[in-house]
């Protein structure tokens, strides 16, 4: 691992614990009262989410029209975090709904298209699984589509939710949560990178020992 | 030659599917059945579900459409020709544009049959009202699905768990395609027949159809070779 | 056409994952001669003949195909090369002569039934021309799939245990095929473990073991001998 690989994990570590006292800082959202206080783990998790998501298309575009491996590991790694953060902010959202709306579930247009493009990560995953030799290749097709698909699944979800309008939507972000959000953001930031890198790191290791096993067959 | 290859392909896939029609019967077959199940648990008491029509037409041809992707692509592992095919001096997008066209072709067959017989079972016979609406969003829809469809059928021919893992890729990525099939078919189903709605649907899916076909031909040959 | 008149395979490997199929193998094929590969199962033949295809790409190493590019005008290559493989590439449904007027249409080859029908006027199978390929027995459909594997009259010819399922006329008039070939000026390279036949039909033999080449022999005589010698090495 690289030298500010250590320092970093105790960083994040640190962070991630001081994110309570953070979160207890910041004042109460008017409307929902301590149960907005979720709201400071659900959007990180959700730009994360997010940012995986691009990740893993552009590495994969990359990958299909280089064949470089380096490519190829980076749009697993990130496929990896995508389905991750990805199940933490389906997971805090219902959490929150609930508590605040009495529903577990809004077909929201977010949301709702959040669902999707995570059970396409999670279609990724078990193609590279369960797809034997070469499944690289088909799962770079895979992530391409998935990524041009988000703004169908978006219009689509959108008009099709005005058929059925939700209870509410999630609502707009007072000011004064700056602070403590950014604190958070940055925490999980970190924990991507770190996350990320050991990944990465593991599929590196992997193809330096078939390297071996190859080179001893000289 | 690009237009040419692709004919021969989607002519040689009509003539062996005339020949055996394994692909035509268990397809159709399978679909009527997905139908009769659908109408057994929803229908109760002699009355249909009110606008449930659509929805199930739309996953009849799903689940039919994914048999039938497997079924011919299987076909083409037997003796390698996919391989036949790749190794000729024709453009490799030529072979998944002629195959495209055949499933095409196949599915729409399929609803052929299925349309009449969702609008006889569940008293949706107003979607027969507005053929050209129908027609159209028949033909956007079943060109949507088989676009993704066919690029990963055919990606997964050397798969061993290519059965599974076919409806597991292909659903997630056809969700909007179905979304606005199944309501722009719904639309028809209204008392009032809003055409704007109608219109809406039936773009996002023309959308769709040119975006991934247009992303399918672009990938076919990265993700086809070795 | 001098563009094309050799395949240089230099130092070519290929691997999956930690399996190594083909490993730092090197030899040149002339047109108008017959090299062939020769080796057990598991040696790395079939490998090879598809990176001689150019449906697999080597992970190490070179193949290159007279003056022509594969990766500038990978189409045109293919259009030169005829494959013929184990798994026949025939469609069981079409008749004979439809499948190989397919493959002649695909291979730009104009007015492909008559093409179709004088390819199989060759084989000695016109007569059973309007037959599906279903109803054929192996060694006639072997004789199909050779005439589909050379109706583009290509520059290079690969065969995969072409003797397979063969009976004593059919694979004699396969030798007299290749030499027809030969003589034509095609580059032939023919994967086997066929030696009685092979023997008297090769200008340059390769023996590969495991992926490697264990040896290369030009104009090989007593081929079975020197294959129980190379091999026991």
């Amino acid at each position: 691992m690289p030298k500010w690989f250590q320092p970093a994990a105790i960083v994040c570590a640190a962070m991630f614990a001081a994110t309570p006292f953070v979160i207890a800082s910041a004042p109460f959202e008017s409307t929902m009262g301590l149960v907005f206080k979720i709201f400071f783990y659900h959007m990180p998790s959700a730009w994360m989410f997010l940012l995986g998501g691009i990740v893993c298309g552009v590495a994969s575009v990359r990958y299909l029209f280089s064949s470089d491996a380096r490519h190829d590991r980076t749009a697993w790694a990130a496929a990896e975090l995508t389905v991750l953060f990805g199940l933490l902010t389906l997971v805090t959202g219902p959490l929150w709904a609930r508590k605040a709306w009495g529903t577990w579930w809004v077909w929201d247009v977010r949301v709702t298209a959040s669902l999707v493009s995570w059970m396409i990560a999670v279609a990724y995953l078990l193609l590279r699984r369960y797809g034997g030799p070469g499944s690289e290749k088909l799962a770079a097709g895979l992530a391409l589509f998935g990524m041009a698909n988000v703004p169908f699944i978006y219009i689509s979800v959108n008009y099709w939710r005005t058929i059925h309008p939700a209870t509410s939507v999630v609502p707009t972000l007072p000011v004064s949560m700056g602070g403590p959000l950014w604190f958070c953001v940055a925490s999980f930031l970190l924990l991507f990178v770190l996350l990320f890198k050991m990944r990465v790191r593991l599929e590196e290791q992997r193809a330096r020992l078939d390297a071996v096993y190859l080179s001893l067959d000289e | 030659m690009f237009i040419r290859a692709v004919w021969l392909i989607l002519r040689k896939d009509l003539t062996v599917e005339v020949r055996s029609g394994e692909i035509a019967y268990t397809t159709l077959f399978f679909a009527v059945s997905c139908i009769l199940i659908f109408a057994f648990a929803l229908v109760r008491d002699g009355r249909a579900p009110e606008d449930g029509a659509a929805g199930l037409l739309w996953i009849a041809i799903a689940f039919a459409g994914t048999l039938a992707l497997g079924r011919a692509f299987e076909r083409e592992r037997q003796a390698e020709t996919l391989r036949a095919l790749l190794m000729a001096p024709a453009a490799r997008p030529a072979v998944y544009l002629g195959k495209l066209l055949g499933i095409v072709a196949l599915l729409v067959g399929v609803e052929a049959v299925l349309v009449p017989l969702v609008a006889l079972l569940f008293e949706a016979r107003a979607m027969l009202a507005h053929p050209v609406w129908l027609a159209g969003i028949l033909a956007a829809g079943t060109i949507g699905f088989a676009s993704v469809g066919t690029l990963f059928a055919a990606m997964l021919i050397r798969a061993r768990t290519r059965d599974v893992l076919l409806p597991v890729l292909l659903y997630p990525v056809i969700v909007p395609v179905m979304i606005a099939a199944v309501r722009g078919t719904a639309v028809l189903l209204q008392p009032e027949f809003d055409a704007q709605v109608a219109a809406f649907w039936l773009a996002l899916l023309a959308t769709f159809d040119v975006v991934f076909v247009t992303l399918a031909l672009w990938t076919f040959e990265p993700v086809m070779t070795d | 056409m001098t563009d094309f008149d050799h395949v240089a395979v230099d130092d070519v490997s290929r691997h999956f994952g930690r399996r190594r199929a083909v490993s730092r193998v090197s030899f040149t094929a002339r047109a108008g001669a017959i090299l062939g590969l020769l080796g057990p199962n598991r040696a790395g033949k079939s490998t090879l003949l598809g990176m001689l295809a150019t449906l697999l790409r080597p992970t190490s190493g070179s193949i290159r195909f007279g003056s022509l590019d594969p990766r500038a005008d990978g189409a045109g290559l293919r259009g030169r090369i005829g494959i013929l493989g184990h798994d026949l590439f025939l469609y069981p449904e079409l008749t004979a002569l439809e499948n190989l007027a397919f493959f002649a249409g695909l291979y730009r080859r104009a007015d492909a039934a008559a093409v179709a029908l004088r390819a199989l006027e060759q084989a000695g199978l016109a007569d059973r021309a309007r037959d599906q390929v279903t109803s054929f027995s192996r060694g006639m459909r072997q004789r199909v799939a050779l005439e589909r594997a050379l109706i583009h009259e290509p520059r290079l010819a690969l065969l995969d245990e072409p003797f397979t399922g063969l009976d004593d006329a059919s694979a004699a008039a396969l030798v007299r095929r290749l030499g027809t070939l030969r003589e034509g000026g095609t580059i032939v390279i023919l994967a086997t473990h066929d030696l009685d036949l092979a023997e008297g039909l090769l200008d340059e033999a390769v023996f590969l073991r495991d992926g490697r080449v264990v040896t290369a022999v030009s104009r090989p005589e007593r081929l079975r001998a020197t294959y129980r010698d190379v091999m026991r090495a």
